[in-house]
């Protein structure tokens, strides 16, 4: 019998997305860009440390709107990784394992997210003196 | 390092289009196909199916499309009404079992992929090797050290309906093969079937080797690879909780380290 290199199913390409498995994958890549996020965050608290002058340089690149848009985002992806967390936590617990209750905490998350992203942001621009 | 993408022999083509002659009411089934004899790659092939002379469900489609259409195409059945589990496949990007799911479960096309991330023997036959290794390295039978009393061992009402919701897999492999941890993993990783099983053992009020097993699971992979995705659960098509079955595991080895 001729022995021919037996091929891999498919697997990403066809699996259908639910929300569970969203809020997982989600959990890693917000885990992801944050840490590379705590990057920027390291700078700006040795901008601090720096002095005076270094610190409103880099206060000024936060404030352009690449800047604001990182910002915006690595709030987006730190409320989305708090809230899929906390979900982890009940889970860890042997809680929400119902596929109803599974699928909905899955969805809250990512619309718990957007919604305390724009709390923040308005809360912020508020302070301010923006709005 | 997971790989996310298909290695080069495993890339899917575009296949034949079969078309029901003189049929008013058709559907387009898309099978995966593969042959092991032409060393090509593997394509969809796709059959207009007649479904104004066609069963209910996915199987029926198979096996009309096997009788009718293309006698070589491949599959496995056996029971045809959910208790073997051989029929289980990817039906348009979830799997389960050929035999229980309703063509009408979806609308328009309908597409049918092996279990995914598995070697594949021909067509929809995947490689379960693997999966039934694993399987046997759990020791999935009762095992005792006491004294084997005259008659059966006997197990209060409570304590057997701790094995509710367990006994009934049939490991048809639909939840292993739909965790993305398994597809990353699955030569150490035990996958949601096999810790399902192995909770069911763990359980029963009968065995007396918790210990050991426990200990056999205590591994970074072989359980922790659980990141509860929940892919498993929404696949099961005997309604199981497998996700539920590791967290109660993961429970267990906390407990036991007091």
């Amino acid at each position: 019998m001729a022995q021919v290199k037996r091929p891999l199913s498919p697997h990403l390409q066809v699996y259908r997305w639910g929300w569970h498995m969203a809020a997982s994958i989600f959990h890693r890549v917000t885990g992801s860009a944050l840490a590379v996020g705590s990057i920027l965050l390291t700078w700006w608290f040795v901008a601090m440390a720096t002095g005076h002058e270094y610190f409103n340089t880099v206060q000024g690149y936060a404030g352009t709107i690449i800047g604001r848009v990182v910002l915006f985002g690595m709030t987006l992806a730190l409320m989305q990784h708090l809230l899929s967390g906390i979900r982890h936590l009940f889970m860890d617990m042997g809680k929400l394992y119902g596929l109803k209750v599974n699928t909905s905490t899955a969805r809250l998350t990512f619309f718990g997210a957007v919604i305390l992203t724009l709390v923040i942001w308005y809360a912020a621009y508020k302070v301010m003196g923006a709005i | 390092m997971a790989e996310f993408s298909l290695p080069k022999n495993s890339r899917i083509g575009k296949g034949k289009t079969v078309k029901a002659e003189g049929a008013s009411n058709t559907r387009a089934f898309h099978v995966y196909r593969w042959n092991p004899d032409d060393g090509e790659n593997p394509r969809m092939d796709t059959f207009e199916v007649d479904m104004d002379n066609c069963g209910p469900m996915v199987l029926d489609a198979l096996i009309k499309i096997k009788n009718e259409m293309d006698s070589t195409v491949t599959f496995r059945r056996s029971c045809r009404e959910g208790v073997c589990g051989s029929c289980a496949m990817n039906i348009n990007g979830k799997n389960g079992l050929a035999c229980t799911t309703a063509i009408d479960d979806a609308k328009g096309d309908v597409s049918i992929t092996p279990l995914p991330h598995q070697e594949v023997v021909k067509d929809l036959v995947p490689d379960l090797s693997n999966f039934y290794a694993q399987y046997a390295s759990i020791k999935p039978w009762m095992q005792t050290q006491s004294t084997t009393p005259e008659k059966e061992r006997l197990q209060s009402r409570e304590d057997r309906e701790k094995l509710d919701g367990l006994y009934e897999c049939i490991l048809c492999a639909c939840c292993s093969t739909s965790c993305p941890s398994y597809w990353w993993n699955g030569d150490k990783y035990l996958g949601p079937a096999i810790l399902l099983q192995a909770y069911r053992w763990l359980i029963d009020s009968r065995d007396e080797a918790t210990g050991d097993r426990l200990d056999n699971l205590e591994d970074p992979f072989r359980l922790y690879r659980c990141h509860t995705i929940m892919n498993c659960a929404n696949a099961c098509p005997k309604g199981l909780n497998p996700a539920k079955a590791i967290a109660e595991i993961k429970k267990m080895m906390v407990e036991r380290k007091g």
